[in-house]
């Protein structure tokens, strides 16, 4: 399985250890990547809100890149995925879309023909990888280990676009977090924003998203949560002490990205998954499972 | 076939707690609906249940409640399809309004923000806008709004946004999508004024993107679209100073410099004018230097970043002749 490897712009910026844990659990599980190094941010929605043409033809021009190379494109952020989810739909649905969206490629002697799929981590996982063979990779199963699943907006809304999950009872997180031994925590925030969109002009509304989702998932017993998308980590982590301010409460509560998780049944260590990068401490999450 | 229905029933009178009851019932395999069913247990089974109905046809929006986790209307969701999606059938009045009986929320904070965005038309000539002929909505201008005007008022959208549960000021899903209507109607005279009132506390701003309005919708709406059109518009119409508008300028303005975006920069190209709330980022930021989570503020753009300008350039010039909605 080879794929076109779209890391987006948080994975080489404030979360590096999503791309550190990604690359080694890609690697583990003998998955070929070829990173597009070319491609530009995804937009992250914001972009569309100026212009949303502009937003369709940086997102061509990433998918021609990987139609160039005859694959499929692998993203690790929700975000991405829900921004390149809808933009090939609009791509292909939309009359004149196309061929305007062509022409401004020209400049770049590049053409969108709408060929490549984008396939988030967690689905490959899930479909193309396969839970069963996921877990001949579990050399350190995550028992005892209770763990709950935060999706985040993109990857599941609007459910039509992105065609994966159903966007009221998920599944796709759980099944992976099971297949890796752990516990789950089932709550209602795992559906829910996370806030970060807003967090630097309504702080206040972001803290107050992602702090009920956070107490509610420490209220039904969690050890740590766990994300497919690196925009929720910095919301639920970076800026879980301006929650726990909002709150008058403390958490403590360890937030990892879905390769990380992976990779601890994997067997890696706390330094290869980057572990130790996070604002709040998984300590507690590596001694459970015994990777310390 | 038979089925339970599971209710959540409340009597805020009688009860000190929300309860759930369960019905078991005989329905056909014919086209039964959820309502259909709600009328079955109310005839047969208990006549103390109480919900909100009219039209039975999706066209009034007064049977909006939570199915099996989702907002829906009653009378548009067939028993079947929840049973063989979900095994049962669960249902609860709408979130975060109050309940008045059993699955009858009060709606009372749903119609204020409605009638808080000046939810008519008004007309040039009341208005300082100077204008010689009443211009004419062609269909062109209307195919801007008319998915809006599908709206029904159910409140299905206000249930489910995740903005409105954090900050109960916020205008809101419907609210907007109708101010929106209105902004894009070419007979409205009042679409400056709009604009900034919108674009105040509690309103475009203040929506997270989360997408929960545009799924539930029963009619389609989409009314995060509208919300992200009135940002556009307030943006086109040279509104910027907002945080929200700063951040679509600096985000863009970043991506057209680096090709990627840059955590380290965004903030500095969005606060400089506010030298109080960038100071307030240095905690934070500094804690994130310590853990190489905060990228140097200038980077090395991508390969290729001459012709990612270009385009960049090319849409600037387009969108100045004839801004996009």
């Amino acid at each position: 399985m080879k794929y076109a490897f779209y890391t987006g712009c948080v994975a080489k910026g404030a979360c590096p250890e999503l791309y550190q844990s990604s690359l080694k659990v890609i690697q583990r599980l003998g998955l070929e990547v070829v990173e597009l190094t070319e491609a530009t941010c995804c937009g992250a929605g914001v972009i569309r809100e100026g212009d949303p043409e502009l937003s369709l033809a940086i997102n061509a021009r990433t998918f021609s890149m990987a139609e160039a190379m005859g694959l499929n494109v692998m993203t690790i952020c929700g975000t991405c995925q829900g921004v390149m989810s809808s933009a090939q739909k609009q791509l292909k649905e939309e009359v004149g879309r196309m061929d305007r969206v062509n022409a401004l490629l020209a400049m770049d002697h590049r053409k969108y023909f709408g060929t490549s799929q984008v396939k988030h981590l967690l689905w490959i996982l899930v479909k193309e990888v396969g839970l069963n063979r996921l877990k001949q990779y579990v050399v350190r199963p995550l028992n005892g280990l209770r763990v709950a699943p935060f999706y985040g907006c993109y990857i599941l809304r609007p459910s039509w676009d992105l065609g994966f999950d159903d966007p009221v009872n998920p599944s796709s997180l759980e099944s992976v977090i099971s297949a890796l031994g752990a516990e789950l925590v089932n709550y209602s925030g795992r559906t829910k924003c996370c806030g970060f969109p807003v967090i630097l002009e309504k702080e206040d509304i972001a803290m107050g998203m992602a702090g009920a989702n956070l107490a509610e998932a420490k209220e039904m017993g969690a050890d740590c949560l766990v994300t497919p998308c690196p925009l929720c980590h910095m919301s639920l982590d970076l800026y879980q002490e301006r929650a726990e301010q909002k709150l008058g409460e403390r958490l403590g509560l360890p937030i990892l990205h879905l390769p990380q998780l992976v990779g601890l049944a994997m067997g890696f260590t706390c330094e290869d998954l980057g572990l130790a990068r996070h604002m709040v401490s998984v300590g507690k999450v590596l001694e459970k499972v015994g990777a310390i | 076939m038979r089925i339970t229905v599971r209710v959540q029933k409340f009597d805020p009178e009688r009860d000190a707690y929300p309860n759930e009851k369960d019905y078991r019932l005989d329905i056909g395999w014919r086209a039964n609906t959820v309502l259909d069913a709600l009328f079955q247990i109310k005839n047969e089974l208990d006549g103390t249940l109480t919900f909100r109905y009219s039209c039975r046809s999706a066209i009034c929006g007064s049977c909006s409640m939570v199915i099996n986790g989702q907002e829906k209307l009653a009378c548009k969701t067939m028993v079947v399809n929840e049973i063989r999606k979900h095994g049962q059938i669960v249902l609860r009045p709408l979130r975060q309004m109050r309940v008045i009986k059993d699955l009858v929320v009060d709606m009372e904070p749903f119609w204020r923000k409605v009638t808080e965005i000046t939810p008519w038309l008004v007309s040039r000539e009341l208005s300082d806008v100077p204008s010689l002929t009443s211009p004419k909505v062609t269909k062109d201008t209307l195919s801007e709004f008319h998915n809006v005007d599908a709206c029904i008022m159910c409140g299905a959208c206000l249930s489910a946004c995740n903005s409105y549960e954090a900050s109960p000021g916020f205008l809101g899903p419907a609210a907007l999508a109708k101010a929106y209507r209105f902004v894009a109607d070419p007979r409205d005279g009042a679409k400056d004024e709009r604009l900034i009132d919108l674009d105040g506390v509690n309103g475009v701003w203040d929506c997270t993107r989360c997408n929960f309005c545009v799924e539930v919708c029963p009619k389609d709406v989409k009314p995060m679209e509208a919300i992200i059109r009135l940002r556009r518009a307030a943006l086109q119409g040279g509104i910027k100073q907002t945080m929200g508008a700063r951040h679509i300028t600096a985000f863009m303005e970043v991506v057209r410099g680096e090709g990627r975006l840059n955590e380290g920069l965004l903030p500095i190209k969005m606060l400089w004018r506010s030298p109080g709330k960038l100071l307030r980022t240095l905690p934070l930021a500094l804690k994130m230097f310590l853990r190489g989570k905060l990228p140097f503020p200038y980077k090395r753009p991508i390969r290729g970043i001459k012709a990612v300008r270009q385009i960049f350039e090319a849409r600037r010039r387009t969108t100045l002749k004839s801004p996009t909605s």
